[in-house]
């Protein structure tokens, strides 16, 4: 039986990258939505109506929904390739800490990089080193979070970069220089088919950012 | 090889309170430590170093943070009673709803107990309630207690005391028949009032958190 796939996204979404990255890594044939968020689709708001968000995995025609919780799916449902998960149980659950750990603790603090400016904008770039000090320190020596293999984490994490050089460019900061472990992690990840064509170009990130920026006053 | 699990917990969360209810489930012996929150101890702080917070699972000397990692990796290592569903969908499913209690459903009990706008907080927690319940069955995960009811604690026995202790509407039978019902059939068991707080002792507890975040400065 054919599996009908179809993925409600924005191109800029690093949430929605998430996906993608997965269901490349698996091969996975699909459906591409464009969604516009200023003007919700039916479609959109019927597979989401909790949250009215992107992205949304449309699987023979079942939601699901969060970008992390969709992942899981994707590893469980197709199972017979390239795990996205480690098989111990002790280190899933690191992977899900640290997964849990981007969510929590990367996506607030970069998006107050490139939305708040002055005594705020400051704040928050020291917690924004300091967050990554903690992802170098659980990177470590290793090649991926994940280990040997590119895995979870990494896909949770590697689609912050295409947002990096608008975080740069309004935080005024290098991420090779605060954060070069980040930065060697990020070029491995690169040479992964998966993540060079699914991560938008960073300069038309910036581009979108500036459009951001504009709607809060900040240009 | 004997196994040694300790959990780091704190008697009046909620989070805590989920992974004694699984181990309990699941019937495995634990050694539980009490963790002053105030003045966090060197084990805690050596076993959750990011976070510094309870739960902690410690199995075998090797620690699991985060409420929900713990509830599937307890799911994952000890395979009998199985507390996730099996379906993949299923499984999404659960997650999603558990995520929905940690965050949405608590965001909008918080701007409840801010008391600014009650009235609307209340009402957009009741339509928030309401999506949860439709979830329902017997049970959140069919028949029997599952990954879903254990995260949904937290509403039977936590942000239901937020409505008595801010003095608002409680959830009541006619408003919310089949939550009612399930709180009412977690009450009859005996290995769920073994994992709560005594309702006489967490109110008081509540009543003060809600004063001190009422007066905290913004």
């Amino acid at each position: 039986m054919a599996d009908e796939v179809v993925v409600l996204d924005t191109w800029a979404s690093m949430f929605g990258m998430r996906v993608r990255i997965a269901l490349a890594e698996k091969v996975i044939k699909y459906e591409y939505k464009e969604q516009d968020l200023k003007n919700k689709s039916e479609l959109l708001l019927k597979m989401n109506p909790v949250h009215k968000k992107i992205p949304v995995l449309i699987h023979n025609g079942k939601p699901v929904c969060e970008s992390l919780i969709i992942v899981q799916y994707i590893d469980e449902v197709w199972k017979d390739r390239c795990p996205l998960l480690p098989s111990d149980p002790y280190q899933r659950a690191q992977a899900r800490f640290w997964a849990d750990f981007v969510d929590a603790k990367v996506y607030p603090v970069s998006r107050r990089i490139w939305a708040t400016k002055g005594e705020e904008q400051e704040a928050a770039k020291k917690e924004y080193f300091e967050t990554y000090k903690i992802l170098e320190g659980e990177l470590g020596g290793k090649p991926y979070f994940g280990g040997e293999t590119f895995g979870f984490v990494d896909i949770a994490l590697i689609t912050f970069y295409s947002w990096f050089y608008a975080y740069e460019t309004f935080g005024n900061f290098s991420m090779e220089a605060e954060c070069p472990k980040i930065i060697a992690w990020v070029k491995r990840c690169l040479q992964r088919e998966s993540v060079a064509k699914t991560l938008p170009d960073q300069k038309k990130v910036l581009d979108f950012v500036v459009g951001l920026r504009k709607n809060l006053g900040l240009e | 090889m004997v196994e040694e699990v300790k959990l780091l917990g704190m008697w009046a969360s909620p989070f805590s309170r989920r992974i004694e209810l699984a181990l309990k489930l699941k019937g495995i012996q634990y050694e539980y430590i009490e963790e002053d929150l105030k003045n966090k101890s060197p084990l805690l702080l050596k076993y959750n170093p990011v976070h510094r917070k309870v739960p902690v699972l410690v199995h075998n000397g090797k620690p699991v943070a985060e409420s929900l990692v713990i509830l599937e990796y307890i799911d994952e290592t000890w395979k009998d009673n199985p507390l996730l569903p099996q379906d993949p969908g299923d499984r999404a499913s659960a997650r999603f709803w558990a995520r929905f209690i940690d965050e949405k459903l608590s965001a909008a009990v918080r701007k409840v107990i801010m008391g600014e706008e009650r009235e609307k907080a209340l009402e957009e927690y009741f339509q928030l309630l309401k999506m949860l319940e439709n979830e329902l069955k017997d049970f959140f995960g069919g028949e029997s207690l599952g990954y879903l009811d254990i995260a949904a604690m937290t509403v039977a026995f936590w942000f239901v005391n937020v409505q008595e202790v801010v003095g608002v509407e409680p959830l009541t039978e006619e408003k919310f028949p089949i939550l009612d019902k399930w709180i009412c059939k977690l009450q009859d068991m005996d290995v769920v009032n073994e994992c709560r707080p005594p309702k006489e002792k967490l109110l008081p507890h509540m009543r003060a958190h809600v004063e001190a975040s009422q007066s905290a400065p913004k």
